[in-house]
C-alpha cells in the first residue's frame, strides 16, 4: 500500500512520518511516533481518552485522519509539563485524587487544558461541559471537576 | 556473622505506621497524571504481529465445517490458529482450586454456545490484515435451538447448552444441582404468618465497560520463556491458567501487569493471554491481542443476570418469621466464576436479619448468553437489591416505618444465623440509626435506644428445628480430569451431610492470634483450609 509522507509539530517538535491511507492520528502518535500518552478506549469517539489538541483545539485523535494534521501543531499530555515540573493541572489532579486507574486521565487533562487555555476562570458548569466528552469509570467526576477548578483558581491565577 | 546494616535504610520506612486519618498519595499518581503509567498496550515491540478472532454468528450452533484456506492465503497472514492447535483446549477458571469441571474451550470445537464465541484466531502483520482474513473464513453452521432464560433452561426438554452439565445447572459437590440453605421450617411459619408476601425480582447483565479494553501482548524471551504484558486483574491466576491451557510449566511465563485501565471484575477471566501466547509460540514473534470496544461490550463477560423470588411471612408486630428464596444466577454458556457467585448468593441469605425460618435454593444456570463473570459483589448485589425492596414492601404491609422495621429485624451479636454460625460484630442497627440521623429521618425513641450489642442471643441463638427432606440424589458424575491435575484430590471435600435436626457441634476454637498464611476461610467450599 502506498504510504504518504506527513510532517507536523508534535509537542513543539517537527516530526515526519509515513502513514498508510486511512491511518488515524491516534495510531500515528502511538505506533509511529511512540507517544503513548493518548489512549485507545473505543475508536468511535465515545470515550475521550484519546483527546489531543490540534492547533490548540480539542480533538479526538481516534477519529482524526493522520493526514489532516499536516503542517499543524499537535499537543498531547506528553508535552504539557515544563521540563521536570508538572503543569498546574497535573499537580491539581494529583492533589485532588482525580485519577484512580489513570486510563482516562490523559484525555481528561487535555480537555481541561483546552478549557483553561481559552477560559482561565471557568465556572463549575463550564468545567462539567468541558469534560462531558470524557468517560471515567472509576473515580467519578467530582474529584476531577474539583481538580480543574483548583488548577484554575490556584496555579493558573498565579501564573 | 553477617549483619544487615539496617541503619542505612532506617529512614526509609517507619515501622510504626500511623496512617489512619491522614491522606496518603497513591504510588502511581505521578505516572497517571503524566501519562507514563505502563498499561499493557503501551509496549511497542519490534516485529509485533496482531491477533484477532473469528467469533460465532450464532448463539447456539453445531460447527459443520470451518474453511480457512482462503484466509491462510490472505495478505499479511502469518498463522491461522484452530482449536486443534490449542494444547489443552478445555478449561474452567476455578479448576485451579479444584472447583468445577473443565467446560470451556479456548477455541470452539464442535459447537458454539454463545454469540461471539471464538472459533478461529488469525495472526497477521497488522490488525487490518487480520480483519481482512477474518472476512475470508467460511464457517458452515447448523443452528440449534437456543435458550436465553434461566427458568426455561431448567424445564424438561430444554436445549442442553453445555454437555459437561447436561441439566443446565452447575453441579456442587459432584451431586447437587443448587446451593441449598435450610434453617427452621419456613413452610410451617408461612402457614401461620399474619401476612405473606411473594415477589419476583430481576437484574439484567451489566457490562463493566472499562475505558481500557481487555488485552495482552506476548513476546518470546531469551531462554525459551515468554514475556506477557497483560491487562489482567488476576496476574498469578492468569499465569497458572495459561500454563494449564498451553501445557507448559508456569515458569515459562514472565507476566507483567498491575497497571489496569479499569477492571471492576471484567479482567479476571484470562480472556486474551492463552491465544496471544500461543500465537507467539507458533510464529516466534511478539503478538498483540486486544479487544475492540465492540468486543468488550458485546462479548466481554458481564455481571450475570439474576432472577430472584422471595416469599416472606411477617407478623402484625413487624417480625419477619419466614423467608423463602429461590434464585437463579445466569452463568451464560460457561461457568467462569458464576458457580462461586451462587455460593455467595446463598451465603448472603437471609440478609442481615435474624429470621428463624429460612429456606433458600440458589441455582447457577447455563444459558446461551455471554458467559458472566465477577463484578463488584457479584452474587450478593442483586440479592441485596431484592431483599431490601422486599423489606420496604413488608414494612408498608404491616404499617411500619421502613427504618424502624429494619432495626426491629436486624441481627444482633449472639444471634444464630441461618448458616448456623453465631452473629458477631453486627452493626446494622447502628448503621440504620446513623443513616436516619443524617437524613433527618425521625425514629421513635425506643428504636434510637436499640443496639446490636443488646438483647441478642438467648432464644435468638437457638437452631430451630429443621425438618428433613427426602433427596432423590442422582449418581455423582465422575469428575472430569486432565493430566494437569498433578495432585488429585487426596483432600477432596466430601458432600455435606443432609440438613440435620440436631444442633451442630460448636465451631472449632479460633486461633489465639491472627497469623499470616495460617488457617483461612474458604468461601467456595464453606470450610476452613490450610
Amino acid at each position: 500500500m502506498a504510504k504518504t509522507a506527513l510532517q507536523f509539530q508534535h509537542n513543539g517538535h517537527e516530526v515526519a512520518i509515513f502513514v498508510d491511507g486511512g491511518t488515524n492520528l491516534l495510531v500515528a502518535l502511538r505506533e509511529l511516533i511512540g507517544d503513548m500518552t493518548p489512549k485507545f478506549g473505543c475508536g468511535q469517539g465515545g470515550c475521550g481518552t484519546c483527546s489531543v489538541l490540534i492547533d490548540g483545539e480539542l480533538h479526538l485523535s481516534c477519529l482524526t485522519l493522520a493526514e489532516t494534521v499536516a503542517g499543524r501543531s499537535v499537543e498531547t499530555l506528553d508535552g504539557i509539563k515544563d521540563g521536570p515540573n508538572l503543569h498546574p493541572l497535573q499537580r491539581a489532579f494529583a492533589d485532588s485524587f482525580a485519577a484512580q486507574c489513570g486510563y482516562c486521565t490523559p484525555g481528561m487533562l487535555m480537555a481541561a487544558k483546552a478549557l483553561l487555555d481559552r477560559n482561565p476562570q471557568p465556572s463549575r458548569a463550564e468545567v462539567v461541559e468541558a469534560i462531558s466528552g470524557n468517560i471515567c469509570r472509576c473515580t467519578g467526576y467530582e474529584p476531577i471537576i474539583n481538580a480543574v477548578l483548583a488548577a484554575a483558581s490556584g496555579g493558573r491565577a498565579r501564573a | 556473622m553477617l549483619e544487615l546494616r539496617k541503619d542505612i535504610f532506617a529512614d526509609e520506612r517507619d515501622d510504626n505506621l500511623k496512617e489512619i486519618g491522614k491522606g496518603t498519595q497513591r504510588q502511581d499518581m505521578l505516572g497517571h497524571v503524566t501519562g507514563t503509567s505502563p498499561y499493557f498496550d503501551d509496549h511497542k515491540l519490534q516485529g509485533m504481529l496482531h491477533l484477532k478472532v473469528v467469533r460465532s454468528a450464532h448463539a447456539h450452533a453445531r460447527l459443520r465445517r470451518i474453511d480457512t484456506s482462503e484466509a491462510e492465503r490472505s495478505q499479511g497472514v502469518r498463522r491461522v490458529i484452530r482449536a486443534s492447535d490449542v494444547p489443552r483446549n478445555l478449561n474452567t477458571l476455578l479448576s485451579l482450586i479444584n472447583f468445577g469441571k473443565d467446560d470451556e474451550p479456548s477455541l470452539a470445537v464442535d459447537k458454539v454456545r454463545y454469540q461471539g464465541e471464538p472459533i478461529v484466531a488469525i495472526v497477521a502483520d497488522s490488525p487490518r490484515e487480520a480483519f481482512e482474513a477474518i472476512a475470508k473464513v467460511k464457517i458452515d453452521y447448523e443452528p440449534l435451538p437456543a435458550v436465553f432464560d434461566v427458568e426455561e433452561a431448567l424445564k424438561p426438554g430444554a436445549p442442553v447448552v453445555n454437555e459437561v452439565y447436561p441439566k443446565n445447572t452447575f453441579t456442587y459437590h459432584e451431586t447437587y444441582d443448587r446451593q441449598q440453605l435450610r434453617f427452621g421450617d419456613a413452610d410451617r411459619a408461612l402457614a401461620t404468618a399474619d401476612h405473606v408476601l411473594e415477589q419476583r425480582y430481576q437484574m439484567s447483565p451489566i457490562e463493566h465497560a472499562p475505558t481500557e479494553t481487555n488485552g495482552s501482548i506476548a513476546a518470546p524471551d531469551t531462554n525459551g520463556r515468554y514475556i506477557v504484558y497483560t491487562s489482567t486483574q488476576a496476574l498469578f491466576f492468569s499465569v497458572d491458567t495459561c500454563a494449564k491451557i498451553l501445557d507448559v510449566p508456569s515458569n515459562t511465563f514472565h507476566f507483567i501487569g498491575g497497571t489496569v485501565g479499569g477492571g471492576f471484575g471484567g479482567k479476571v477471566d484470562t480472556l486474551t493471554e492463552p491465544l496471544c501466547i500461543l500465537g507467539a509460540m507458533l510464529t516466534g514473534r511478539p503478538v498483540r491481542y486486544v479487544f475492540g470496544r465492540e468486543e468488550e461490550m458485546q462479548y466481554g463477560p458481564p455481571r450475570g443476570a439474576e432472577r430472584i423470588y422471595i416469599k416472606d411471612g411477617v407478623m402484625r408486630d413487624g417480625r419477619v418469621v419466614a423467608r423463602k428464596v429461590r434464585a437463579y444466577f445466569d452463568s451464560g454458556a460457561y461457568t467462569r466464576l458464576s458457580s462461586y457467585a451462587a455460593v455467595k448468593c446463598a451465603a448472603h441469605l437471609p440478609g442481615p436479619y435474624t429470621i428463624p425460618n429460612v429456606h433458600g435454593d440458589v441455582y447457577c444456570v447455563f444459558t446461551n448468553r455471554t458467559p458472566a463473570t465477577a463484578m463488584r459483589g457479584f452474587g450478593v448485589t442483586a440479592m441485596d437489591f431484592a431483599i431490601e425492596c422486599q423489606m420496604d414492601k413488608l414494612a408498608h404491609l404491616v404499617g411500619m416505618d421502613p427504618m424502624e422495621f429494619r432495626i426491629l429485624n436486624a441481627y444482633r451479636d449472639g444471634d444464630m444465623k441461618a448458616h448456623r454460625r453465631e452473629a458477631k460484630n453486627t452493626a446494622l442497627i447502628e448503621c440504620v440509626q446513623v443513616a436516619a440521623e443524617k437524613a433527618k429521618w425521625p425514629l421513635r425513641e425506643e428504636f434510637k435506644q436499640m443496639s446490636s450489642r443488646k438483647d441478642g442471643g438467648g432464644i435468638r441463638a437457638a437452631v430451630t428445628l429443621t425438618p428433613r427432606e427426602s433427596h432423590a440424589l442422582a449418581a455423582a458424575p465422575a469428575q472430569q480430569r486432565t493430566t494437569y491435575d498433578r495432585a488429585p484430590a487426596a483432600t477432596r471435600e466430601s458432600p455435606p451431610p443432609p440438613p440435620s435436626s440436631t444442633p451442630p457441634s460448636p465451631p472449632p476454637p479460633r486461633p489465639t492470634a491472627p497469623s499470616h498464611g495460617a488457617t483461612r476461610f474458604s468461601s467456595v467450599f464453606g470450610t476452613r483450609r490450610r
